[in-house]
C-alpha cells in the first residue's frame, strides 16, 4: 500500500491551472524525486503533499488519510510523521541552530531537557553540524543552513522526509555532500524521501524513481533507467538541455502588425 | 457613474473583508491565549510573552515618558495662556489631570506603541512569511496564531495599560512642574488637587481604552504581517500600512469610547 497516493490532483491560482489531474503513488521506503524545470509545478505539488494548500479537486492521501479533507487533529498527527526542509531552509532567525532543532521536540514531546539536548546533538551530528549548534542561522553558510533544516526535519524521526530543492544555489561539492547525506539518511532511517529538484545529476544520484513534471502534468514516471531511456520529447528536451522557444514568432509578428495598424489609424 | 458605484462597492467589500479577517483573527487568538498564560500554559509561550512585554513596554518607556512630559507641558501652557485671562489658572490642574487620565495618556501611549511595536509585528511576521518560517511552523504542527500572535497579544494587553499609567503620571508631573515654575504652587498641594480632580471612573475608562488600543495595535500589525505576499518590498508596504491603519483605528476607537463614556458614565 502506498504511503502517499495522489489522485486526479488539480490546482489553480486565480483561474490559472498549475497542476492538471496528477496521479502518483509513492511507496514506503522509496526515494521519489520530483524533477522538472522552473514553473513546472513541482513546488506547488510539494505544498499539496505537506498540506499547506488545498487543491481545486482531487486528493492527496498520506498514510490513508486525505490531507485536504481530514480533521485538524488528523492533520496534526500526519504532520508529526512528515519532516520538511524548505528551499530557503526556513530556520527561525531568532533561535540558534540547536534551538531550531529542539523546537519540535519541546513542543510535541514530554522529554526531559537533558534528553532533548542529547537528541539535538545527535541530529546535528548526523548532518555534520554538531559543532555549530550555538550559532544563529545567519552565521551559517548556505549549505550549512540546508543541513540545519534537514536536522530539524529529522527531529521527530519522521516516516516521510520532504526536501525542497536541497541543492539549489549550492556549489557542486556542497550539493554532492547533501546528496550523500540524503542517501545516508535513507539507509540509516529507512524513511520515505521526496525530493523536489531541477538538478538532473542530483536526481539520478539519489532517486529510486523519478516523476518528471512539465507544465503541471507528469510527462514520465519511472526508475532512473526508464527516465534516461525515455523518448518523450518533453523529457528528452529537459535531459538534453534543449532550450524552449521563449519568443513566439507568430505572436510577436501579430503584435507589431497591430501596432503599425494603430499608428496608421492615428495618422 | 457605474464605474464609481463599482469602485465604491469594491472598496466597501474590501474593508468589510478586512474587518472580518480582524475579527476571525481576534477570536482565534483568544482561543489560543491559554497557551501563553503563566502556570497553566506552555512555558515557552510564556517566555516569549515576557520577551515581548520587554520589547513593547520596557523598551518604549523612555520614549513614552518623554512624549508625555512634552505634551503635559504643552497642555498646561496652552491652558494657562487662556485660563489666566479669566483668573482661572487653577483649572489648569483639572485640565492636565483629567485630560491625561481619560484621554491623552492612553492615546499618546497607543500612538507610540503603534509606531514602535505595530510596525515591528508586521515586519517580523511578514519576514517570517516571505522566508517560509510560517510554513515551517505549520508543517511542524504548530499554529502561527498560537505560536506567534498569542504571546504578542497577551504582552500588549499587559504592557500597554502599564505604559498608559506611566505616560499619565509623567504628563501630570509635567503639569506640576509648570505650575511650580509659573505660580510657585507647591508640589504637595498640586498632587492633592490632582487627586481631588480625578475620579476612579476616569482611571477605569482610561485603562479600558488602553486595552482596546492594545487589541487594535496587536491585531492590525499581525494581520498586515500575515497578509504579506511576494518579496521584501511587500514587507515594507505592510509595515507602513500597519502603522497607518492602527493609528487611524485607534483614533476612531477613541472617539467611539469617549462618546460611549460621555453618554453612559455619569459623574
Amino acid at each position: 500500500m502506498p504511503i502517499i497516493s495522489i489522485r486526479e490532483l488539480v490546482v489553480e491560482y486565480d483561474g490559472r491551472r498549475v497542476l492538471d489531474g496528477l496521479n502518483l503513488d509513492i511507496e514506503p521506503g522509496e526515494t521519489m524525486v520530483l524533477l522538472g524545470g522552473s514553473g513546472s509545478g513541482k513546488s506547488t505539488l510539494l505544498r499539496q503533499i505537506i498540506g499547506l494548500e488545498r487543491p481545486k479537486s482531487g486528493s492527496v492521501i498520506v498514510k490513508g488519510c486525505d490531507i485536504s479533507r481530514c480533521s485538524s487533529a488528523e492533520l496534526k498527527k500526519i504532520r508529526h510523521s512528515i519532516g520538511v526542509a524548505f528551499q530557503s531552509a526556513a530556520l527561525f532567525n531568532s533561535l540558534s541552530v540547536e534551538d531550531n532543532v529542539a523546537l519540535p521536540l519541546r513542543e510535541h514531546t514530554r522529554l526531559a531537557p537533558s534528553i532533548i539536548d542529547l537528541m539535538v546533538w545527535m541530529k546535528l551530528a548526523v548532518v555534520g553540524l554538531a559543532d555549530f549548534g550555538k550559532l544563529l542561522p545567519q552565521e551559517l553558510s548556505g549549505g550549512m543552513k540546508k543541513r540545519g533544516a534537514v536536522a530539524r526535519a529529522l527531529a521527530l524521526d519522521p516516516e516521510i522526509l520532504v526536501l525542497d530543492e536541497p541543492s539549489a544555489g549550492l556549489d557542486p561539492i556542497v550539493a554532492a555532500e547533501l546528496d550523500e547525506l540524503i542517501l545516508l539518511l535513507k539507509q540509516a532511517f529507512h524513511m520515505t524521501v521526496i525530493v523536489v529538484t531541477h538538478e538532473m545529476q542530483s536526481a539520478f544520484q539519489i532517486a529510486d524513481r523519478i516523476a518528471m513534471l512539465h507544465k503541471g502534468i507528469f510527462t514520465s514516471v519511472g526508475t532512473k533507467d526508464e527516465i534516461k531511456a525515455s523518448q518523450d520529447p518533453r523529457v528528452r528536451h529537459f535531459l538534453d538541455r534543449v532550450p524552449e522557444d521563449l519568443a513566439n514568432a507568430a505572436a510577436v509578428a501579430a503584435h507589431f502588425e497591430k501596432y503599425l495598424h494603430s499608428q496608421e489609424t492615428y495618422q | 457613474m457605474a464605474n464609481v458605484l463599482e469602485d465604491v462597492g469594491r472598496r466597501t467589500l474590501t474593508e468589510l473583508d478586512y474587518v472580518g479577517s480582524l475579527n476571525i483573527q481576534l477570536w482565534s487568538t483568544l482561543r489560543a491565549m491559554k497557551s501563553a498564560l503563566p502556570l497553566v500554559g506552555n512555558r515557552y509561550r510564556w517566555q516569549a510573552t515576557v520577551r515581548q512585554m520587554l520589547q513593547i513596554g520596557y523598551d518604549a518607556m523612555p520614549m513614552v515618558s518623554l512624549m508625555a512630559i512634552c505634551t503635559g507641558f504643552i497642555l498646561a501652557m496652552q491652558g494657562a495662556s487662556e485660563l489666566r485671562r479669566f483668573g482661572a489658572l487653577h483649572y489648569v490642574i483639572d485640565l492636565v489631570a483629567v485630560g491625561f487620565t481619560r484621554e491623552l495618556g492612553p492615546l499618546l501611549t497607543a500612538i507610540a506603541v503603534s509606531g514602535r511595536s505595530g510596525s515591528a509585528f508586521a515586519a517580523e511576521i511578514g519576514t517570517m512569511k516571505v522566508t517560509e518560517e510560517l510554513d515551517s511552523l505549520r508543517v511542524m504542527a504548530l499554529e502561527p496564531i498560537e505560536f506567534v500572535l498569542a504571546p504578542k497579544y497577551l504582552a500588549a494587553l499587559i504592557s500597554v495599560p502599564c505604559l498608559t499609567i506611566i505616560s499619565t503620571s509623567f504628563g501630570i508631573v509635567a503639569g506640576g512642574l509648570f505650575m511650580f515654575f509659573s505660580t510657585r504652587l507647591a508640589p504637595f498641594l498640586y498632587f492633592r488637587y490632582v487627586l481631588e480632580s480625578i475620579a476612579l471612573r476616569d482611571v477605569i475608562t482610561g485603562l479600558i481604552k488602553s486595552l482596546a488600543f492594545a487589541t487594535i495595535i496587536a491585531h492590525v500589525g499581525c494581520l498586515e504581517g500575515f497578509r504579506v505576499h511576494g518579496g521584501p518590498d511587500s514587507v515594507g508596504r505592510s509595515t507602513t500600512t500597519a502603522v497607518v491603519k492602527s493609528t487611524f483605528l485607534v483614533i476612531v476607537a477613541d472617539a467611539v469610547f469617549t462618546a460611549i463614556f460621555y453618554f453612559t458614565v455619569r459623574p
